[in-house]
């Protein structure tokens, strides 16, 4: 932000007598507004889209009386939300109750601020992403944990242990899936990790087609990733057949809309790293981003990353209307015995292929062996 | 140096599972006692749904009291209204038209593909997956319609008659009926595709809550349940009544072909085969049906002899059992009813000891209870 604040002041000499502070947080501010604008839209699109996504699956027509095909269902959602009574139950821990959602809205959708939405469409390109990603997103399990304890509801605490006990098991093979790309990149800055998959069609550059690992990487990862934002098949935590609502089932009005719109966050989320890291980022296929004019350059990149991470989401609603749900015992079983191992079988492939053929993949082998 | 159980005590959890809860099917409830996610004991607390069906009986005419068989299994109105005017009509040795038990034999073949489907849809989306329902209810959906044609309701249809049915079936009914069976077989195994045999689904219920076929004859289980774990007893074929020894069905049993017999899976494929033999039967049935009257001469003023009858008839959950005592009077002198989902839940403590909160929920579903039936 610093050094986009001195460029304006170079361009705009008359500017040079406001402190450069002052400048800085003027942006800071503004590309957060921006940030979280997109990012409050798209969740309330995506809840719209996966309503009529569950219709079509499900041989019903879904919202289509507010606005046009009922695309403004979700802001007529939102506002009853707003305007529905706070209540908080007599018995529980007010403080914490009232504190728990803010901390999963803000675990899923600080990581926004890294996700690079295309070639300098990124908010702060830390050279942590990775990492960073990771660790704001844990934040959620203490808020979903504060919610299902302060509660003071048995249902609400074991589906408050449950996502404990499941988003902290998920996390190391999502964190062992993803570190294949680091390690290609050489970078946990995500910037570094798109920019590593250029070239070569702009498709066999991603690290999908590296090697066969990245390949197997890349579903390990994906699946975790499901599991780790609560989503069916793996959406015990929620479980309403079983636990009612889980953790949030003593939530109303605009807490509770905090809790879905972090759902819907942490899937953006989550299909935004696997896009970052496997599918090529923002890369636009048989094209340079980087040769184009900053605007197209921007405007298409966006485009084609918003095109594979929205895909990526709808995936995730399909799977969701299709699947029946796992036993909490299954889900720790398939995370610890099967996962666990895999991704780990995985990273080590990866090094030894780095080492092995000194960083090159089978497509720029190929190609190597063609032009011979 | 205290041990570490000793420093972190854990203790057993109480937890209320219903009246109000998505999965108990109706107004249920268990009382859970869970160590964690374990459950160290189940007990099911019946009773919020009673509205003293039976006594009521002591106090209405024989005819007056079909409707509120309708109120007995709300999802097989029309099997509990034909229970009720088969167990009069032995009681006062009515003889009835051969088309209106042919007609009573279609509607309750309906009904039962109907109330299947409702325990095939709810027990899959007990299990996580809510597509299947709706599709389960689409084609519910038609059968209701046809009722609506045959009687004018589409869940408490009040249809049969004591001696009969209340009215023929309407012109072009029978030919709408193939129509339906001709859109519905096909359904079955895309069903099983789509949900049957799914990794996740059969996994939850393999070898989950087993019972031998020892336990469920001596916990008194009937109707799929029974069945489920491998005994192949049918009222239909094992105690005949109306024109079922007319029509050729297969008797379907638990397997145990993706665990043990008797497990949950098990029971949920008895209910899946079985609309299949409804199908079987529905079309026997249609190509049987002979022309004549709809209704025998019933007195108005219906006064059995006295005496004593139990009839029992294989309904969708199991056997719905009627005892009835005449004493030569219009009102019966008392009427009991064995409902099938009551004696089932018998068994429910024992079986679930040590399973986990969502296995509770699966063997909920399993069961087809409902609520009414238990409560009566």
């Amino acid at each position: 932000m610093e050094s986009l604040a001195t460029s304006l002041v170079q361009a705009v000499p008359a500017l040079s007598a406001v402190p450069l502070w002052s400048l800085t947080l003027l942006f800071t501010v503004a590309v957060a507004a921006v940030v979280l604008t997109f990012a409050l839209t798209y969740a309330g699109l995506a809840t719209y889209v996966e309503r009529k996504v569950a219709g079509d699956i499900q041989a019903r027509i879904g919202p289509n009386r507010v606005g046009p095909v009922g695309l403004l269902q979700f802001l007529a959602d939102g506002i009853k939300l707003i305007l529905k009574e706070d209540i908080i139950p007599a018995k529980a821990d007010r403080f914490l109750f009232a504190l728990a959602p803010y901390l999963v809205f803000i675990g899923s959708f600080a990581a926004f601020v890294v996700i690079p939405f295309g070639v300098g469409l990124i908010a702060s390109d830390l050279n942590i992403g990775i990492y960073y990603v990771m660790a704001v997103t844990s934040l959620v399990v203490v808020g979903v944990l504060l919610a299902g304890w302060s509660s003071n509801n048995k249902w609400a605490l074991l589906g408050g242990m449950r996502a404990c006990a499941q988003i902290v098991s998920y996390e190391v093979p999502v964190g062992m899936a993803l570190l294949p790309a680091v390690l290609i990149a050489g970078s946990l800055s995500l910037q570094d990790i798109v920019r590593s998959q250029g070239g070569l069609l702009g498709i066999f550059g991603w690290n999908l087609f590296h090697n066969p690992f990245t390949f197997f990487s890349f579903f390990l990862y994906y699946v975790a990733a499901l599991a780790e934002t609560n989503r069916t098949p793996f959406d015990i935590p929620e479980a309403e057949s079983e636990l009612v609502a889980g953790y949030h089932v003593e939530y109303t009005g605009i807490r509770f809309a905090f809790f879905f719109l972090a759902e819907y966050g942490d899937m953006f989320v989550v299909s935004a790293l696997a896009t970052a890291c496997f599918l090529g980022g923002w890369h636009i296929p048989f094209l340079s981003a980087a040769a184009l004019s900053p605007l197209w350059g921007n405007l298409l990149s966006l485009g084609v990353f918003l095109g594979k991470t929205l895909f990526l989401v709808f995936v995730m609603m399909w799977i969701r209307w299709t699947l029946p749900r796992l036993r909490v015992d299954q889900l720790m079983r398939m995370s610890w015995k099967y996962l666990v191992p895999m991704t780990f079988f995985n990273l080590l492939g990866v090094s030894v292929w780095l080492l092995a053929f000194h960083g090159r993949g089978i497509p720029q082998l190929i190609a190597s062996m063609l032009g011979r | 140096m205290k041990s570490h159980a000793e420093a972190l005590p854990t203790q057993e959890m109480l937890i209320n599972m219903g009246p109000q809860h998505p999965s108990t099917h109706g107004v249920l409830r268990v009382i859970l006692r869970t160590d964690g996610e374990v459950v160290v004991n189940a007990r099911p607390d019946v009773g919020y749904l009673h509205r003293a069906l039976e006594k009521i009986g002591e106090r209405v005419t024989y005819a007056q009291y079909m409707p509120f068989t309708d109120r007995l299994d709300y999802l097989a109105s029309m099997n509990c209204n034909a229970a009720w005017a088969w167990t009069v009509e032995k009681l006062a040795g009515i003889e009835v038209p051969e088309r209106a038990e042919y007609i009573r034999v279609i509607v309750c073949e309906l009904n039962r593909i109907a109330s299947h489907l409702i325990a095939f849809g709810s027990f899959t989306a007990d299990m996580g997956a809510f597509t299947p329902f709706l599709y389960a209810i689409r084609e519910r959906e038609r059968i209701n319609d046809l009722f609506e044609e045959v009687c004018g309701n589409r869940l408490t249809y009040n249809y049969v008659r004591i001696g009969g049915v209340s009215a023929d079936l309407p012109e072009g009914l029978l030919d709408k009926t193939t129509e339906f069976l001709d859109y519905f077989e096909p359904k079955i195994p895309e069903y099983n595709n789509l949900i049957s045999y799914n990794k996740i689904f059969v996994h939850r219920l393999a070898n989950v809550a087993v019972i031998s076929p020892e336990e469920a004859v001596a916990y008194g289980l009937t109707g799929p349940n029974l069945r489920g774990s491998g005994v192949p007893f049918d009222l239909r074929k094992d105690e005949p009544y109306s024109v079922y020894p007319k029509l050729e069905f297969d008797v379907c049993v638990g397997t145990g072909e993706r665990g043990t017999v008797g497990d949950c899976f098990d029971r949920y494929m008895v209910r899946i085969n079985e609309m299949k033999e409804s199908v079987k039967i529905l079309r026997q049935a249609i190509a049987q049906i002979p022309d004549g009257p709809v209704q025998a001469k019933v007195p108005r003023v219906f006064k059995p002899a006295a005496g004593e009858v139990y009839f029992r008839a294989e309904n969708p959950r199991g056997e719905t059992g009627i005892y009835l005592i005449s004493d030569g009077t219009v009102n019966p002198y008392r009427l009991k009813i064995r409902a099938p989902s009551f004696v089932t839940m018998n068994i429910f403590e024992k079986i679930t000891k040590g399973l986990m909160i969502s296995d509770i929920v699966a063997v909920i579903g399993s069961f087809d209870i409902i609520l009414p039936e238990i409560d009566r």
